[in-house]
């Protein structure tokens, strides 16, 4: 740093805001428990919605069993299929997916990325993970209430939601909506943190065209989190106003099992406007992160800067922006006026645009590059691949004419677990294999990897595929048994039946990465500070697993941004972000 | 390597299983081919764009593989590519999207020449309604639903006195006429669906959501219900049934105009009574039933369930499975009731039999598991077994254990409820499989057993 004639101020403008004073608790319980570090913090929300996705997990196994095995498990009555089916999904997308990503992912990279010493609100920022437990608590609680959980779906539509009829109509609906509002809450507590530590606490020189993709799509998630989850919240208190003390919102005059019931004057469908205001935007929240993640994945192991990196930040804010306008793309059927149609099918198609560009520039990364194929970039590609399957089956959603013959079939289920099941879930796996050598100083087991890789991968695309075409067939979704129905073949079971086994599999396989990640934390081999030789600022702490405060008595000066790879005439092929411009150097500007 | 290899088998599987595999769109049976047109383009387009860039990306990671002596190339971005990239794809998209809008403004306007037929969903029946010769749907309104106006008709609405009423899950439709099938629901959401049909709609309650196709094919469609709607979701079936005009014509004189249900003539107890003597023989004089007869417990019994069960066996929907060794002797039985008249009579008397606990033949310490199966039952026989009439569904408590026992695994089996023309029966069929495991119709009954004589 020292001994450079040049201006290095030209490359790293003065910080905007101090730093901040950080609180050094003393005890193990201040360190590790009550712990205000956002990486503690961090890997505290994603134990937790690992621990719950695992319970998703095996019931979506049990949900399994009984469409490809129907009539063989006594125990699986229609009431806990349906219960199985609605916590499967509403844990799988809110309190694994983005929990994870979000409470997970973001707490750990974004002050690290951003050069940070910290999130800008510690005390919140533990706060939101207590409040998050307590949710996930209040989920627990209501598989042992009488009645057990909701059976109304993950959308909760009422007015079944709240209705004899349905099972968990009683106490589990109540719990269910109870324990969304207190994520709510909890999340709200993380994501203002997300959003003002990305804009107030970026070290000196970080400018916000020179931060890694990963902040970019954890920092608009959060922002498109933070809009759209108050939708959720009112409809979630609404429906409990509506269910304990009789209020209409969403109730219009009917009867249940015979009885007038004394509702009057609510509307179904603005719950599911409100919900789909939440839902839609929420499929964004989860794939953003993804979309950033995997950016930096594929630009790191394939030694090539990211290609298109303003594209690829005006793409996501540009598909962060669609989201809010296109969420009644999951109501062409739903009885609202089909006029909509013509507006949300033009808007849904719209952001397939910017949405392709991101495949494209991933595509065109690998491109000339120098491609190693480390387990984290194998789980890269074959996002890629699944996430260009789903990307394009939702442009048969999407478009309302091809939507309405398969709209609630299988073709549906196909679609949305491509697109936002296995896509994210294997960029989670490559950012875990690729970050857990910072987290715990120790590479994760190769081989044992690769092999989690293929069987992930083909099992799931063996799970998926075929499942669109039960889908074609007009295979409904949510049917406990098909019983006889003229209009599908018996073959349509056989692929069931393959579908069941390939998916127990790959729940199955899961346990290798498990006893991965357990084995490794103890015997892996030492990874070193920068095993992947990255260029972003969490690879560049002075101690490997960071501690508290990150980067030691200095923190860093960004000088360049976060893609600087294979730059002719450097003496590596990758240049750190703090690392300052050498007179030499061929070329020594940024993209700026 | 191997990755390339992989992406490039899983393409071309891809591509093969579309082709070779039996599984792709029902035959059309509706003037909706634009649709299927539109989804050949959807199927196109991705499926080139899928090709391609798999293709691409796997010829890639083959070419630009790690190699020690190899540098990656720096080119921080290219304006040119992507804006030409981002050119094409818009072309694409718009070649789906325009097709679809034009579909799309097709399927919104109704022809004026559309015959309106309302169909009506509830928790897990269909029902239909035509408007009769007037052309015009009477007003309803869902606070009028009760067991005596199903249908929630608005009594002083002139208009309504014509509809024909059809209490049935299986609806007709002539062929080659246009119609608007306006969709109603008394509960909770529902979806009307019919493969074949390609257009679908929910059913909601507080508005009425409607499509409009025209049947082109003659033939007998499933109708699913497509929105989540209960535990019983999956069993909420129908028939539609394409059939040319005439016979069209003679199926819908077949049921009654409103006004007609509301001149219905009670049953006569007093003229019942000597009909039943017939029944005596078997089901005792009090209607107590006779186990050793195989012969269950009446007293006690809905009548709408009684009406129904004797028309079923007059008319060979129930009684004439060959498995069904005791319904085949009941079908005779119920030939001795010469028309509705004489059935409303004899369940009419019937009814005024006095209502006494079954005695109980299976015994057995009443199981959880009987419980928990229950609940499936309850959602519409209600959590008592008392029966509810708006469900279609009859009282199990108090009645003959023995009876319910034979009834379920003749369900289970297919031996009743399998034929077409009964209503509800496909219903239990599907509900009963929930008993697939040994001794959990025993389970079940000896829980009905706890619930005792509950009305």
């Amino acid at each position: 740093m020292t001994g450079v004639a040049h201006d290095e101020t030209a490359y790293a403008p003065p910080s905007e805001v101090p730093e901040e004073e950080l609180y050094h608790p003393k005890t193990f319980i201040g360190k590790y428990i009550w712990s205000q570090d956002a990486k503690v913090i961090a890997i505290q929300y994603s134990l937790t919605a690992i621990g719950i996705g695992i319970v998703a997990l095996v019931l979506s196994g049990i949900m399994r069993l009984q469409l490809g095995f129907p009539d063989t498990f006594s125990f699986i009555d229609p009431s806990a299929y349906l219960q199985y089916v609605t916590m499967h999904g509403m844990i799988m997308v809110v309190y694994l997916l983005t929990a994870l990503f979000l409470g997970g992912f973001g707490n750990y990279l974004i002050p690290l990325m951003c050069g940070a010493r910290d999130m800008v609100f510690p005390y919140l920022n533990m706060l939101s993970y207590w409040v998050y437990l307590l949710a996930v608590l209040i989920l627990v609680a209501s598989f042992f209430v009488p009645g057990g959980t909701t059976g109304s779906g993950w959308t909760l539509y009422p007015p079944q939601s709240i209705l004899q009829g349905t099972p968990g109509s009683n106490w589990g609906i109540i719990l269910m909506l109870v324990s969304l509002a207190f994520f709510i809450i909890g999340f709200t507590m993380g994501g203002l943190n997300y959003i003002v530590t990305v804009l107030q606490a970026r070290a000196r020189g970080m400018t916000l065209m020179r931060l890694p993709l990963t902040v970019w799509g954890i920092f608009m998630a959060t922002i498109l989190a933070l809009l759209a989850f108050p939708a959720l919240f009112v409809s979630a208190i609404m429906m409990l106003l509506d269910h304990t003390l009789g209020t209409s919102f969403f109730m219009p005059a009917i009867m249940s099992m015979g009885e007038q019931l004394d509702y009057e004057g609510g509307s179904p469908v603005l719950f599911q406007h409100l919900f789909w205001f939440f839902g839609h935007p929420e499929v964004y929240i989860v794939a953003l992160p993804a979309f950033g993640i995997v950016s930096d994945l594929i630009s790191i192991h394939a030694r090539k800067n990211i290609f298109g990196y303003r594209m690829m930040v005006w793409a996501i804010i540009a598909i962060g922006a669609l989201s809010f306008v296109v969420w009644a793309h999951h109501m062409y059927v739903s009885g609202m006026n089909p006029l909509f149609g013509f507006f949300f099918a033009t808007t849904t198609l719209i952001i397939a645009i910017p949405t392709a560009l991101k495949v494209y520039n991933w595509v065109l990364t690998l491109w000339r590059g120098n491609i190693r194929l480390t387990v984290p970039m194998l789980f890269a590609i074959g996002f890629v691949f699944t996430f260009i399957n789903g990307g394009l089956t939702g442009l048969f959603l999407g478009n309302v004419v091809v939507d309405v013959p398969l709209s609630d079939t299988y073709f549906v289920v196909a679609h949305f677990h491509m697109v936002m099941a296995v896509s994210p879930v294997l960029v989670i796996f490559g950012a875990i294999y690729h970050w857990y050598p910072k987290i715990t100083g120790r590479m994760l087991n190769d081989t044992l990897g690769k092999f989690h890789f293929w069987a992930t991968f083909l099992g799931t695309y063996a799970i998926y595929y075929p499942m669109h075409y039960l889908g074609f067939l007009g295979v409904p979704r949510r049917y406990y048994a098909m019983g006889n129905t003229d209009f599908i073949p018996e073959s349509a079971q056989a692929v069931n039946a393959s579908i069941t086994i390939a998916a127990l599999f790959v729940g199955v396989i899961q346990l290798v990465f498990f006893y991965n990640l357990i084995v490794s934390y103890f015997r892996g081999k030492a990874s070193g500070g920068n095993p992947w030789e990255a260029t972003t600022l969490e690879w560049q702490t002075p101690d490997t697993p960071p501690k508290h405060g990150n980067f030691g008595a200095e923190l860093p000066i960004v000088y360049r941004w976060a893609y600087d790879y294979s730059v002719p005439g450097a003496d590596l092929d990758y240049i750190p972000q703090n690392q300052p411009p050498k007179q030499t150097s061929q070329r020594d500007e940024d993209a700026q | 390597m191997a990755l390339a290899i992989a992406l490039v088998l899983l393409v071309v599987g891809s591509v093969l299983f579309h082709f070779l595999s039996p599984w792709w769109l029902t035959p059309i049976a509706s003037n909706w081919t634009m649709i299927d047109d539109t989804i050949a383009i959807t199927f196109w387009v991705t499926g080139f764009v899928f090709v391609t860039v798999n293709f691409f990306m796997a010829y890639v990671i083959v070419r630009y593989r790690h190699r020690e002596d190899r540098t990656a190339s720096y080119e921080p971005e290219n304006k040119k590519l992507e804006w030409w990239l981002i050119g094409l794809t818009t072309v694409g998209v718009a070649a789906m999207l325009a097709p679809g809008l034009f579909v799309w403004a097709k399927i919104v306007d109704v022809p004026e020449d559309a015959a309106v037929v309302e169909v009506i969903g509830q928790q897990w029946h269909w029902s239909y309604r035509f408007p009769g010769d007037d052309g015009v749907l009477g007003t309803v309104h869902s606070r009028l639903v009760s067991d005596d106006n199903p249908f929630g008709m608005n009594p002083d609405d002139p208009a309504g006195q014509d509809d024909v009423l059809i209490a049935s899950n299986e609806l007709h439709l002539p062929l080659d006429q246009p119609v608007k099938l306006a969709l109603r629901s008394k509960d909770v959401l529902h979806n009307f669906s019919v493969a074949q049909f390609r257009v679908k709609m929910d059913l909601v309650p507080g508005m009425v959501p409607y499509i409009w196709l025209t049947p082109t094919r003659v033939g007998r469609f499933d109708i699913l219900c497509e929105e989540l709607c209960g535990i019983a979701h999956y069993t909420m079936r129908g028939h539609v049934v394409v059939e040319p005009q005439e016979t069209f014509d003679t199926w819908l004189h077949s049921y009654p105009t409103y006004a007609e249900t509301l001149v219905s003539v009670p049953g006569n107890a007093a003229a019942g009574e000597a009909a039943y003597a017939v029944c005596a023989s078997c089901h005792g004089a009090q209607g107590q039933g006779n186990a050793a007869l195989n012969a269950p417990k009446l007293s006690g019994l809905d009548d709408w369930y009684m009406a129904r069960q004797l028309k079923y066996f007059k008319t060979g929907v129930r009684g004439a499975h060959e498995d069904d060794t005791y319904g085949r002797q009941m079908a005779p039985m119920a030939m001795t009731l010469a028309n509705d008249a004489a059935i409303n009579n004899v369940v009419a008397y019937i009814s005024t039999l006095p209502d006494k606990p079954a005695a109980l033949t299976i015994d057995q310490q009443v199981s959880q598991n009987g419980e928990r199966l229950y609940r499936s039952c309850g959602a519409c026989h209600g959590s008592n077994g008392q029966g509810i009439q708006a469900m279609n569904a009859p009282r199990l408590a108090g009645m003959d254990d023995w009876y319910l026992a034979t009834q379920l695994t003749n369900f289970k089996e297919g031996i009743r409820g399998a034929h077409a023309g009964d209503l509800y029966g496909p219903q239990m069929g599907l509900m009963a499989s929930i008993l697939a495991q040994d001794g959990a119709v025993n389970d079940m009954v000896s829980y009905l057993n706890t619930l005792g004589n509950a009305q």
